[in-house]
């Protein structure tokens, strides 16, 4: 079923495709408490797929 | 198997956290999922057409109801090779900031030698490894009072860092007090990212952000902020943030980013005051304000889903599309592990946030040895091993939240509270964040 009319999705990319080439750690650092300039890591771009875009 | 399902202002989001996948649904959908579940769908298959045959599709098809998989990939990670420092070039500072949690445990106010600095820059590269991108970021305290070490940290980098086969990346978090043409031009020329602090309207700032002779800095620093900014034009250099506290005493914190915007900051980060529960003074954040934060979160998000407020607020941003990948995203900071803060005596710390508490230091950077218990310990502190998060539905997009948070609130870095203010406070800016992005794409 390709055509929804109840529900669309926004992302249907799951994490587990991201383990697959994951975990290069190539990506900044970030910092989770609220002192710095802090963010969700969910906002951090994969620099991988930076360099392969 | 859960997922998580909300309103905003008439559009209903739900959210798989398993899959990371995130839809938008009418509102048939949005409450027929409170009645479906796995087992329904697993009995009740053959259905044609309607709201269940697209839901039940959605499960079919792993993006409802998924299982988290990825435990596996926290129990079997091993510890990495160093990325980040956070400096303490200086535990002095020239504000007196009411909130200030700097000097907590530190006694001194010392400043880092250029010469420590240097070793720094040493220590981690010889720690990094096979990975080229490095970052340092210059902290304190007011890092701008110790601005021969920075400099020297930063040229003894660039100076090596071909022979090295490393690529620095600085970042530089000042209040601007001492900010003067020179340093602007430096700090544009060498530091990919750069935080000013600033809290928002002339009143609310200078409430909490007095000079240590008691008169407000806002006047004293917008400008510079400013023409940081406008000077700050080297392609890639795009990293700059004014960075700003909301406490109990600016609930309406709304009004705030909206000032920043309007005085030509584009990039705005607008935290809630971080404080150890029982030890804040009148402007630390509890329970009995969450609803009023919860409102005011919302005022925001509609003031950006408007473009009433032109801004890129931090915490409204996530990436949907792409982002970190999972593994990433199991242990956030990485502090402990492949980041360590290091003070102004060479001591090195987790992260910034145990600087000054004897109880986490790592070792030296004038010594080889960094202590591996601690390092072990953080490279197995992940979503999975904190006490409330495995089962959250935001465990992948806050990872847990920040460890020395938990440490000062709970004694406890793996312990966490989800119906803390903390954690509250994350889901909702999480909730806006989504919406948001949603918004943009449909």
């Amino acid at each position: 079923m390709n055509t929804k009319n109840h529900i669309k999705t926004v992302t249907g990319k799951t994490l587990k495709q991201t383990a697959e080439k994951g975990g290069c750690g190539k990506c900044r650092a970030s910092c989770q408490s609220a002192c710095k300039t802090s963010c969700t890591v969910a906002n951090q771009p994969c620099e991988a797929n930076q360099e392969n875009a | 198997m859960k997922i998580h399902k909300f309103e905003l202002d008439g559009d209903y989001f739900v959210v798989d956290p398993g899959s990371g996948a995130v839809h938008i649904a009418d509102r048939q959908a949005f409450e027929l999922l409170d009645k479906v579940k796995p087992s329904i769908f697993e009995r009740y298959s053959g259905i044609e057409g309607g709201c269940y045959a697209e839901l039940y599709d959605l499960y079919k098809s792993g993006l409802l109801f998924s299982g988290d998989d990825c435990r596996d990939f926290a129990e079997t990670s091993v510890d990495a090779p160093l990325k980040a420092l956070c400096l303490h070039v200086s535990h002095d500072c020239n504000l007196d900031c009411e909130y200030c949690f700097a000097h907590e445990n530190v006694s001194e106010r010392l400043t880092m030698s250029p010469e420590t600095a240097c070793a720094a820059i040493d220590m981690i590269v010889e720690r990094s490894g096979e990975r080229r991108e490095l970052e340092a970021d210059f902290f304190g305290g007011e890092p701008l009072m110790a601005w021969e070490t920075v400099t020297a940290a930063v040229d003894y980098a660039r100076a090596n860092e071909e022979k090295w086969g490393k690529h620095f990346r600085f970042t530089i978090t000042t209040n601007g007090l001492l900010l003067d043409d020179e340093k602007i031009a430096y700090i544009n020329r060498e530091m990919s990212n750069c935080v000013l602090s600033l809290d928002g309207r002339r009143s609310v700032n200078d409430r909490v952000r007095p000079t240590k002779s008691g008169t407000g800095s806002f006047d004293l620093v917008a400008d510079k902020f400013r023409r940081l900014i406008q000077t700050r034009d080297k392609p890639g250099f795009t990293d700059c943030y004014v960075r700003g506290t909301f406490t109990a005493y600016n609930l309406d914190f709304a009004e705030d980013v909206a000032e920043l915007a309007r005085l030509g900051f584009r990039n705005v980060s607008l935290e809630p005051v971080t404080s150890t529960p029982g030890s804040g003074g009148d402007y630390a954040i509890t329970q009995a304000h969450i609803p009023q934060i919860y409102d005011e979160y919302e005022r925001l998000f509609r003031l950006m889903k408007s473009g009433g407020v032109d801004v890129n607020f931090f915490h409204f941003n996530v990436d949907l599309s792409g982002g970190a990948c999972v593994i990433r995203r199991l242990r956030g900071c990485g502090c402990g592990n492949e980041y360590l803060a290091v003070a102004p005596t060479g001591e090195l710390y987790p992260c910034h946030r145990f600087v000054g508490d004897s109880k986490w230091v790592m070792g030296n950077v004038s010594h080889k040895n960094l202590d591996k218990e601690i390092k072990q310990y953080f490279t197995k502190t992940h979503i999975y091993s904190k006490s409330d998060c495995a089962d959250c539905w935001a465990r992948f997009y806050c990872s847990g939240g920040c460890n020395a948070s938990s440490y000062e609130c709970f004694g406890d870095a793996r312990k966490t509270d989800s119906a803390g203010v903390e954690c509250l406070m994350m889901k909702k800016r999480l909730e806006c964040a989504i919406a948001l992005s949603c918004l943009r794409v449909v």
